[in-house]
């Protein structure tokens, strides 16, 4: 099970691997091989499905084609007012959380939401790939047929014309495109100064605090294999992973698709099989529309966090980014530099280049 | 004179209801058709919406599938009924269930009074047509395609590969030219019934079904047989992308629509609440538009389709990733690399940028660091000057950088003693000037006063290294604009390169470069050079470098100062 593990398919292009030679070797055995990586994903989630205890489950009351968000948390209380204000005003119909073994209230917060579902799942978030064999299974019971963003509880989504147009134009435009999947890379949004200056009051726009980011330091190399282009960069990556980039974290992510059963997120959200779902960039010189998930982590709240997870051991490559971040943050705690950009709106993040409208007019 | 309008719907049944209500309140009879595959109760919740209104007719449900027959004769029933139910009517315009008018149904009517015989109909010769998808023109009349599009695309395309291949031809019907044109049209009662009583009409028919995309031939064709006066254009506003997909419009596109010059625009987004509140309310309180700019419009959609098929050049993210043969080699500007330039000139960076008027960085790729201009620990866009994060993916690292700078002219030192990953992306860029003064490197070599003995290994590597770059620089795939001269060449006329490097990179440069850079004193250098042969080694890309003897001649015409022309 182990050798299995979900973070198998990053080891591989951020090591050694030799890319060339699976570009050679598309043929019928890296399909199968695919292809029964998805079934076992799909097998692992079907297993995992009664760690799954209902806490509230209104998704009986649900309209017709509604548009979901999945997410998994852990003791995120203070962030909850806001994270659902915020997709609320973009138009999800519903909220299907799983919490994973929260005690300061998140749950029961979570339980009085009209619209949310929250089930309840006390094993590993490791062992269960990082909640997204959870996710997955709830997927597959409620997504399949319907439009899906699964994002984290600190990941914002901001895409072509948020402003003026709901979700629900743009998920409508991507069914007449027959579209399935709809790109979002992470950018890591930071303060001016210590994390710990500005506090996180409830309910509060992170973005007040957290205003900057990296506009131009990102690194892409496509993945042969699951044809996704990996991205790497950002504050993180230029503080904190300075010695070892290959290990900086991927920022590629696609949150958004057209669920169907047969789906299955391969690791985190940032790729999907069948591998036809990734193809959410334009390799003839186009571009395609994309959006931006605003990542609200570096706020006051992280330095407890990342304690709190180190001691856990419950994250990604054995906490290694949480362990970077100890180190990176004991040493240099400001991530702002001089060439940090402020954060207006989309449409900034489209000249910059980080996000496209594409052919969406 | 009376409008009719026959409507086509088959989605957002609410949305058309609130369309039909708009134009029998003003006096329009509309009939209307649902496609058959829309759910009954949606259909029942329509009729029951319209119940009221007496001058609205339904007309049995017809399947309409994107490209077939059914949306003609859906449009040839309505009309018919249209005809024979409304005897008042002058004029019909065909409209869908997501048309919505952008001007007062008052001025339509107004324009049609106005024109009181002229048919607006977009009818266009096929071989004047750029628009069509698929490559398919003419082939449209003469093939047959009995396969969906969107269903049956293998089958489809086979079956059009076949028929080409087979040299089949279909014949068209006497006396029929075909023509192409939107869908939307708006007619006159006599050409409309001179086209639903034409005398061929079985045949045409027949013949039409066999067709692909009638519903943008039919009435285009025939109306040219018929009609006495066609305006060619369609008073409805219908964009389509390059994939032959209607534009939508948004409650953000409603200062645009306002300054449309047509009448109705297709398609609005059934949800775009201000839309339909702004355009559906009676006509006496809106304003008529002030003054038309149809350009506003045409230019929104056409940026979007060029940023669709071309994207920005040099830009890679995470939905534009070109590979080779669609520009996966080209940065987003023009940049210039030196190589030995600073080791001939110590000023030559502070000379660079003044004269190009440019941002001239060190040795990017140095083993050691990334030398930003003004020695940065971080550049602009965030780009660290750590080496490892830039050899982890330096085509990245220089695209990143020519894109984070765009309107500023980027150079850089790039020499044998830097890290080579980069050579072959700089050498496949079009848009990088390369200059090599080979044979440079040994001047630091020889600066450091340790002895040909000791530096010999050193430098063989590097002449080793700048040979293998000058190889590949040569070779017929390089893109990148080149110049190479050897050191021995270029210090007999140091002025012409260096003018040369301003015209290329800064043509339109206003003032004139003031003073050259100082020239290092090379006395010496030629016994060094000597001294690495007698060590065993062939300094060879120098060129033939003058002895000492020859350098100490009087005053050598480089080393004063010059103006460039």
């Amino acid at each position: 099970m182990a050798s299995c593990h979900g973070v198998v398919g990053f080891e591989w292009f951020g090591g050694e691997f030799p890319a060339d030679r699976v570009g050679q070797d598309m043929g019928l055995i890296a399909l199968a091989r695919l292809r029964a990586r998805r079934r076992y994903l799909l097998a692992r989630a079907f297993r995992r499905r009664r760690q799954l205890v209902p806490v509230a489950d209104r998704t009986s009351t649900l309209p017709l084609q509604p548009i979901l968000l999945f997410s998994t948390i852990r003791n995120e209380r203070i962030r909850l007012p806001y994270f659902l204000s915020y997709y609320r005003r973009l138009g999800i119909d519903h909220f299907l959380i799983v919490d994973n073994g929260s005690d300061d209230g998140s749950r029961e917060y979570l339980a009085d939401q009209p619209d949310v579902s929250v089930w309840s799942a006390t094993a590993g978030y490791r062992q269960s790939r990082f909640g997204m064999d959870w996710m997955m299974h709830l997927l597959r019971r409620h997504g399949h047929g319907r439009w899906c963003l699964t994002v984290d509880v600190d990941e914002f989504l901001v895409y072509p014309f948020c402003e003026t147009r709901p979700l629900r134009a743009l998920t409508d435009w991507l069914d007449s495109a027959e579209t399935p999947s709809f790109a979002a890379m992470m950018l890591d949004m930071y303060p001016k100064g210590a994390m710990h200056e500005q506090p996180y009051r409830e309910g509060q726009n992170p973005f007040e605090i957290a205003q900057y980011f990296d506009s131009g330091n990102y690194v892409i190399s496509r993945n042969p294999l699951y044809r996704n282009l990996w991205i790497q960069g950002g504050p993180r990556a230029r503080l904190f992973f300075t010695d070892r980039p290959h290990r900086a974290p991927a920022m590629n992510k696609t949150p958004l698709v057209r669920w169907d059963r047969s789906y299955a997120y391969v690791s985190s959200t940032h790729m999907l099989l069948p591998r036809r779902l990734n193809l959410v960039y334009d390799d003839q010189g186009g571009e395609k529309p994309s959006g931006v998930l605003l990542h609200a982590k570096f706020l006051d709240t992280f330095a407890a966090k990342a304690a709190e997870e180190l001691a856990r051991g419950q994250h990604y490559a054995e906490s290694h980014e949480y362990r970077a971040y100890r180190e990176g943050i004991s040493r240099e705690r400001d991530l702002w530099c001089n060439w940090s950009e402020k954060y207006v709106n989309w449409r900034q993040l489209e000249v910059l280049g980080l996000m496209s409208k594409g052919n969406w007019a | 004179m009376t409008l009719g309008v026959v409507m086509l719907c088959h989605t957002a049944l609410e949305r058309a209801a609130q369309l039909a209500r708009h134009w029998a309140e003003h006096g329009c009879p509309v009939v209307l058709h649902v496609d058959a595959r829309t759910p009954e109760a949606q259909v029942d919740r329509l009729h029951a919406a319209l119940k009221d209104l007496p001058d609205i007719r339904f007309i049995p449900r017809l399947p309409c599938e994107w490209g077939t027959f059914g949306m003609v004769q859906a449009t040839l029933d309505a009309s018919t009924r249209m005809l024979a139910d409304f005897p008042q009517v002058t004029h019909v315009l065909l409209a869908s269930g997501s048309c919505l008018p952008i001007k007062p149904v008052r001025a339509l009517q107004d324009h049609l009074a106005a024109h009181p015989t002229t048919d607006f109909i977009e009818s266009v010769t096929t071989a004047d047509v750029g628009w069509t998808i698929g490559g398919l023109n003419e082939e449209r009349f003469t093939l047959r395609f009995p396969f969906n599009w969107k269903r049956q695309r293998r089958l489809f395309d086979g079956y059009v590969n076949l028929q080409r291949a087979l040299g089949f031809r279909r014949e068209l019907p006497q006396g029929l030219t075909p023509h192409l044109g939107s869908q939307w049209w708006c007619l006159t009662r006599p050409t409309l019934q001179a086209i639903l009583t034409h005398p061929d009409r079985p045949r045409l028919d027949r013949y039409f079904r066999r067709v692909w995309i009638p519903d943008e031939s039919y009435f285009q064709s025939l109306v040219r047989q018929v009609s006495t006066r066609i305006e060619s254009r369609s008073l409805t506003l219908s964009k389509f992308d390059y994939q032959g997909r209607p534009y939508i419009f948004y409650d953000d596109h409603l200062h645009l629509l306002r300054q449309a010059d047509a009448f109705v625009a297709r398609k609005a987004w059934p949800q775009a609440d201000l839309l339909y509140r702004t355009f559906l309310t009676p006509d006496g309180d809106r304003a008529f538009a002030s003054e038309p700019s149809p350009g506003k419009i045409n230019r929104l959609f056409a940026k979007a389709v060029e940023r669709r098929v071309k994207g920005r050049p040099g830009l890679y993210m995470q939905s534009r990733f070109p590979n080779r043969a669609r520009g996966g080699t080209l940065s987003a500007a023009p940049y210039g690399v030196f190589s030995g330039f600073s080791a001939l000139f110590p000023d030559f960076q502070p000379w660079l940028s003044r004269a190009l008027d440019a941002r001239v960085h060190g040795h990017l790729f140095a083993f050691d660091r990334v030398q930003f201009a003004g020695d940065e620990p971080v550049f602009k866009g965030g780009l660290s000057d750590s080496p490892t994060l830039r050899d982890y993916n330096p085509r990245s690292f220089l695209a990143n950088l020519i894109w984070n700078t765009r309107g500023e002219t980027q150079c850089f030192q790039f020499g044998p003693e830097d890290e080579q990953a980069i050579a072959p992306t700089l050498a496949a860029d079009p848009n990088a000037s390369i200059f090599v003064i080979t044979g440079a490197f040994a001047i630091p070599l020889w600066q450091s006063g340790r002895s040909a003995a000791e530096v010999r290994a050193e430098a063989a590597r590097l002449q080793k290294v700048e040979s293998d770059f000058v190889h590949l620089l040569n070779r017929p795939e390089t893109k990148a604009r080149t110049r190479l001269w050897s050191l021995a060449e270029f210090i007999e006329n140091p002025t012409e390169p260096l003018e040369q490097l301003v015209d290329l990179l800064h043509p339109r440069a206003a003032h004139r470069v003031g003073a050259l850079p100082q020239l290092v004193n090379l006395t010496g250098f030629g016994s060094f050079l000597q001294d690495l042969r007698n060590q065993g080694m062939a300094p060879v890309l120098m060129g033939d470098f003058p002895s000492d003897a020859e350098l100490s001649q009087p005053s050598p015409p480089f080393a004063r100062p010059r103006v460039v022309r």
